[in-house]
């Protein structure tokens, strides 16, 4: 047994095959192919969730993607809990488990139900009008106790352990919709020679058609018509059909993002497979066959469990064989109402009565009805209904008349039309035109190349359906492919039923006593709408945040277009001036892992090493990131702490000699005739005449005057350079050039290509640096006059063509070794070997940084931060004189420019000199705090400087230079420490150690 | 996602491009006769506006190529690509 | 580099171990950049023996050397890994007094084999182009990206793309591609 309430035959589920799962630890039966759903239902299940504010006893509503109420949380293991899923959408699978949400401690028995007793201090909006006072309660009562009663559902606070993946895809023609439109469309669409994929939210295709035994397709039964179809798609290989995959964000030139759910409906998933894959799919046309959403009836009390919508109940029946209720109340104001009354009065459900709420009842369903001894009332609704936890009757009231009739009933169904679904068209940023009849808005243009066909467009009924989708498959195709096949249209019989008179009649809501429900998942009633527009919301958008109607996890699919006659009616405009909220991806929600996709943990961004970084690692380095990179940072040794490893590098860099790796430094080819000239219009240097053989230290504008980036200019020929960038800079550099290049001065005669990673870069620095290389170098005679400071050669390093420069970032003879990268850790090696004997210590960023401040050698990103001008940080010696136009040197003349005032870069001495400072500290000018002290500037580099024995930093002050000598103050934490201001530079000041 | 005309490789998407500003912006050929106000303008007033907008683009991930294009403010439609240099197709003059 | 005596170490000589019949590390050639007018051009492909292409997006190959379109002003030319001295000489002696750029890159790049019926799939995990062979068809070459990657990709078979990106974002496109290979097994 698989449910009491199971029909003896009939519907799509496998009756051989039962299934055992929990729900609320209760075990329960259901049959493969049934839902979360469908399952509970058979089983006589209808009490499943409580209401988010109000803790309201909450039924099944809906049998589709729509659900409003039945969420539940679904659990595999301690990692694996989903919550706010819909049990209409969660496919059985064998073990399943799954609980209710927002009820403490049981569904049946909920405390959260007191807070109904609150609902009057609860209306819309009460939290800006309600429990204001007193003002410290807030902490401590009314937060606290409100969070624990928000929310739906507990979010997991393990992380997410499964593994989701991407996948880029382009078609001629993207079929969102595997409904009787859909599958024409796809059909039609491959007819035609299309690469057609073709996507529905539910395992199986087949839509509206799934729950169709009437229709005849060519003769058969729809069912065998729609297995003929599918199968006759899977097998084309200009095809790709994807079940279980939504389509929820439609984006520019036709991108739309399918969520594909790849393993949720296996009871033992390979671990090897993704959950979910993010297709984001190009398509040249798309057809959007989306179907449309029934509506629900807004009167009192309508949110009983065994209230639910007429076509879902019917659904329900034909295609999972479940009968909701054994006795029920149909009210209507579309004839499906009666398609629905009649298919469970044939499954042996009593229906009591029709409560129709159009003024006329007519057309051969209403006469079916009344020859199946339905009663049928015209011109009523439903004012009330009774019952606790489950509906137990129905009152039933006349248009105008005073009293209503109470009918006996466990199952109220109510049909308020279909609203096409029209979401992704308006993603699409498509134009909706209302139409009056269907009391609905329906597509109508669209700038992307996209058109909409069956119910999602206004078409009912399957024979004007499925010509509507092959019309639109054809028409895409012929987009796509400039030409088209005509398709063979297939014979269909079915029954039609007309759209009936526009709703919107007074049902009698606000004429009972209860709630009536427009957003049953967010607790917005027509009460609240009310409101809202008598506090003066005018705007569908400001309505909308008010009361928060369609903004919970269903976005309103069942609430919006109730909430949008309803909004009308009092403020007396027609619907369409009224309008409608925006529509906003997804369409239903989607795992952030799935937009995730690999992109997490190693793989989130790439993590970029150089050659030589395995030989830091085994030498039990500390690495820091500097943008991608990982780079040494210091070299521990003997459970030093990094000061103590700092301290040791420098001394050893300052006496002997250190090795460092600076491959991470951008190094941009510059070549051909007008090399020199191009490089002269581009940084501040005069580079035209650098002769081959010599660097320079380069500083490179912005063009409004701010330093932007620095490194070494060599010249290695007339025509080549090779210059380099830091390292955060190098694409920003190479971008910068090629802009001036291609669309500035584009008559110069200069390439440039990117060498960074062709380099390895090893740097020797210290008084021992020459002795530690010379005998690995073949080439250049590097004793002290032949290869001075600022040199460059070509040359070979055991062997291998190197370039060598002399340049120093320590003050100390350095040299910078480059070699071909697939060489770099075998060099470094061979260096290192050649070194020890000379005391040679690997020393990493930080020492890099510290031994640069001490000489005052400015940093981009800390001295210079895009606020800073060559000559606000002592760099007006670099620039070239008499030299003629660069980037950024009109804006030097500006007035601003030139002030004397402006922020400049001075050292500061502690006059503790244990005392550190902080980098990004503020500098005053008195001891005293509060708030009219005047920020002078910045501490931008602090350290311990090891070669002097106490703190150092370098900062950036009004109007430094002028201020030789002062007292000044640092904020640090809660004090003013005090410090001197001195020149920019602690060691060897006329640098006579850089040229030993 | 935007897919860029890009005038060599064709309707390309926009992950491999930098946006390169409104085009059309003229470097003074002389720097230093211009005055602060005219230098400032070069630098930092820009048209902005809602409808045809006349942008650079840098084919980063693809030739490398800067090129101008209209693209319309509102849609994102582009209307045209074409080379650094030419004059802007629709013949707007920058307002 | 035969003199040397030192074996090259690329990026991924740790992850290569794993590589199958779908992924695979292309071993070490001569790799420049040529930059350069239509005149340069043509007289760098006499000396090359490779017809450096003109339509953009194209590829020409001729005997063990290729040269690949990545810009109206510029080419990859690639050649065994021996070669690339005497190319170097050959076209600055050629191109002597033309304006040119030739850049050794051999370095730089690494190069990812993707092999097999899946390569397409397996690619469309982080390239965003249409691989379909109607619109990437053999001889297509192009830069694009792969998720965080830039990258160029070549398409020498039907059934077989090279990829090619700078060594430090090798191991990230590596396993990126990894994870697709495992994740198509499905």
């Amino acid at each position: 047994m698989s449910g009491s309430f199971r029909t003896a035959e009939g519907g799509r589920v496998e009756r051989a095959r039962a299934i055992e799962f929990r729900f609320d630890r209760r075990s329960f039966r259901g049959l493969a192919g049934d839902t979360l759903a469908s399952a509970l239902l058979a089983n006589g299940v209808h009490l499943v969730g409580r209401s988010f504010k109000y803790h309201r006893p909450r039924g099944i509503v809906a049998a589709g993607t729509e659900e409003p109420n039945a969420l539940v949380t679904l659990i595999r293991d301690r990692t694996r809990r989903t919550p706010n899923l819909r049990a209409s959408g969660i496919e059985l699978y064998e073990g399943l488990v799954a609980e209710s949400q927002n009820r403490w401690p049981s569904l049946r028995f909920d405390f959260g139900a007191l807070a109904g007793l609150a609902a009057p201090v609860l209306p819309a909006g009460f939290y800006y009008k309600t429990f204001m006072w007193p003002g410290f309660a807030w902490r401590r009562l009314y937060e606290p106790a409100i969070r624990a009663m928000a929310g739906l559902g507990r979010a997991p606070s393990e992380p997410d352990p499964d593994r989701y993946l991407n996948r880029f895809a382009h078609c001629d023609v993207l079929v969102v919709g595997g409904g009787p439109a859909g599958i024409a469309a796809a059909l039609a669409a491959e007819e035609s020679g299309a690469r057609v994929i073709l996507c529905d939210e539910q395992a199986e295709f087949g839509g509206s058609l799934l729950a169709d035994t009437e229709s005849r397709i060519d003769g058969r039964p729809a069912w065998e018509w729609l297995a003929g179809s599918v199968a006759s798609l899977a097998r084309s290989p200009r095809v790709r059909v994807l079940p279980r995959t939504t389509a929820f964000g439609y984006f520019l030139d036709n991108m739309v993002a399918l969520a594909e759910r790849v393993t949720d409906h296996l009871a033992n998933p390979d671990p090897v497979l993704p959950r979910e894959r993010l297709w984001q799919v190009r398509a040249k046309e798309v057809v959007l066959a989306s179907g449309a959403i029934e509506r629900p009836l807004v009167f009192p009390a309508n949110d009983r469990p065994g209230v639910m919508l007429a076509d879902a109940a019917r659904t329900y029946l034909v295609r999972y064989g479940v009968k909701t209720g054994t006795r029920a109340v149909v009210a209507t104001v579309h004839d499906a109402g009666y398609a629905a009354a009649l298919a469970l009065h044939q499954a042996g459900v009593a229906v009591a009565a029709i409560a129709d709420g159009r003024r006329e009842v007519r057309g051969e369903l209403a006469e079916a009805a009344r020859r199946a001894g339905i009663a049928v009332r015209g011109a009523s609704g439903v004012a009330g209904t009774r019952g606790r936890q489950r509906i137990e009757a129905a009152e039933i009231r006349g248009l105008g008349a005073a009293t209503a009739e109470t009918v006996g009933c466990d199952l109220l169904l109510m049909c308020g039309g279909f609203t096409p679904s029209v979401h992704l068209f308006s993603q699409a940023r498509g134009r909706l035109r209302f139409d009056v009849l269907l009391d609905a808005f329906v597509p109508e243009t669209a700038p992307e190349r996209v058109r909409a066909a069956g119910a999602c467009r206004g078409a009912f009924g399957v024979a004007p359906v499925v010509e509507d989708g092959f019309t639109a498959g054809e028409e895409a195709a012929r987009g796509a492919l400039g030409h088209l096949r005509a398709a063979r249209r297939p014979v269909v019989e079915a029954q039609e039923f007309g759209t009936g008179e526009a709703p919107g009649a007074d049902l009698g809501e606000g004429r009972g006593r209860g709630k009536a429900f427009v957003d049953f998942q967010n607790d917005v009633t027509a009460a609240d709408l009310s409101l809202a527009t008598r506090e003066g919301f005018r705007s569908i958008e400001h309505v909308k945040r008010y009361t928060t109607t369609g903004m919970a996890t269903d976005q309103g699919k069942t609430a919006n277009p109730n909430a949008l006659g309803l909004v009308a009616g009092m403020l007396g405009k027609p619907v369409p001036e009224v309008g409608l909220t925006t529509f906003r991806m997804p369409y239903t929600p989607v795992s952030f892992g799935t937009l995730a996709g690999p992109a997490r943990g190693e793989l989130f961004d790439p993590v970029r090493t150089t050659p030589m970084h395995g030989w830091a690692a085994a030498q039990g380095a500390s690495f820091e990131d500097v943008g991608q990179w990982k780079r040494a940072r210091y070299f521990a040794q003997g459970g030093e702490d990094m000061a103590g490893a700092v301290a040791r590098e420098c001394r050893a860099v300052r006496n002997a000699c250190g090795i460092f790796d600076g491959s991470t430094l951008g190094k941009i080819e510059v070549l051909g005739p007008d090399a020199a000239e191009f490089l002269d219009r581009m940084y501040v240097n005069s580079l035209r005449r650098l002769k081959p053989g010599r660097c320079r230290y380069g500083v490179l504008l912005r063009e409004d005057g701010f330093v932007f980036d620095d490194g070494v200019i060599g010249r290695l020929a007339g025509d080549r350079f090779h210059v380099t960038t830091t390292t955060g800079n190098a694409a920003g550099v190479l971008a910068m050039m090629e802009d001036y290049r291609q669309t500035e001065w584009r008559d110069l005669k200069v390439w440039l290509t990117s060498v960074g990673e062709q380099w390895a870069v090893i740097a020797v620095q210290g008084p021992k640096a020459r002795e530690a290389i010379a005998p690995l170098v073949e080439g250049i005679d590097l004793a002290a006059g032949r290869f001075p400071h600022m040199s460059a050669a070509e040359a070979k390093v055991s062997g291998v063509p190197a370039r060598i420069f002399r340049v120093s970032f320590t003050g100390e003879l350095g040299f910078e070794i480059n070699v071909p990268a697939d060489y770099g850790r075998a060099i470094w090696e061979r260096v290192w070997e050649a070194g020890r004997r000379h005391g040679m210590t690997a020393y990493g960023t930080e020492a890099m940084h510290v031994l640069r401040a001490e000489k005052g050698y400015i940093v981009i990103g800390q001295e210079a931060d895009g606020t800073a001008g060559p000559d606000d940080l002592g760099l007006g010696w670099v620039i070239g004189r008499p030299k003629g136009d660069f980037v950024g040197k009109r804006s030097l003349g500006r007035a601003e420019m030139v002030r004397a005032d402006r922020r400049q870069l001075v050292g500061l001495l502690t006059e503790d000199p244990a005392r550190g400072l902080e980098e990004g500290a503020g500098v005053v000018a008195g001891a005293g705090r509060g708030p009219q002290a005047e920020i002078l500037g910045h501490v931008s580099s602090a350290y311990f400087s090891p070669t002097l024995g106490r703190s150092i930093a370098l900062a950036m002050v009004k109007g430094g230079r002028a201020r030789m000598g002062e007292r000044l103050f640092v904020a640090v934490g809660d004090q003013n420490v005090a410090v001197n201001v001195t020149l920019p530079v602690f060691h060897d000041p006329e640098g006579k150690r850089l040229h030993g | 996602m935007l897919l860029v005309p890009c005038p060599w490789c064709g309707p390309r998407p926009e992950v491999e491009f930098r946006y390169g500003g409104e085009a059309h912006i003229v470097r003074p050929a002389d720097p230093e006769a211009v005055t602060d106000e005219e230098w400032g303008e070069f630098l930092y007033a820009r048209t902005n506006p809602k409808g045809a907008h006349a942008e650079r683009w840098y084919h980063l991930h693809g030739c490398g190529r800067f090129f101008n294009a209209l693209r319309d403010t509102v849609s994102d439609r582009f209307t045209a690509s074409y080379e650094i240099g030419a004059p802007r197709p629709d013949g707007a003059e920058k307002s | 580099m035969a003199e040397v005596g030192l074996t090259r170490r690329g990026p991924l000589d740790a992850l290569a171990v794993r590589s199958g019949a779908v992924l695979s590390v292309v071993p070490a050639e001569s790799r420049f950049s040529f930059r350069g007018g239509e005149g340069a051009a043509r007289a760098a492909s006499e000396v090359f023996g490779v017809l450096l292409p003109e339509v953009g997006c194209r590829s020409e190959m001729r005997g063990e050397r290729a040269a690949l379109w990545l810009g109206p002003d510029e080419w990859l030319l690639l050649a065994p890994v021996g070669e690339g001295p005497e190319i170097a000489a050959a076209i600055g002696r050629a191109l002597a007094g033309k304006p040119h750029a030739l850049v050794d890159i051999g370095h730089r790049d690494t190069v990812i084999g993707v092999d097999g019926a899946g390569c397409e799939a397996v690619l469309a995990a982080g390239c965003p182009l249409d691989l379909d062979c109607a619109t990437f068809p053999v001889g297509g070459c192009t830069r694009t990206v792969f998720a965080k990657a830039g990258v160029v990709l070549w398409r020498v078979e039907v059934g077989r793309f090279r990829l090619e990106v700078a060594r430090s974002f090798a191991p990230y496109v590596w396993r990126l591609l990894e994870e697709a290979v495992s994740g198509e097994r499905g």
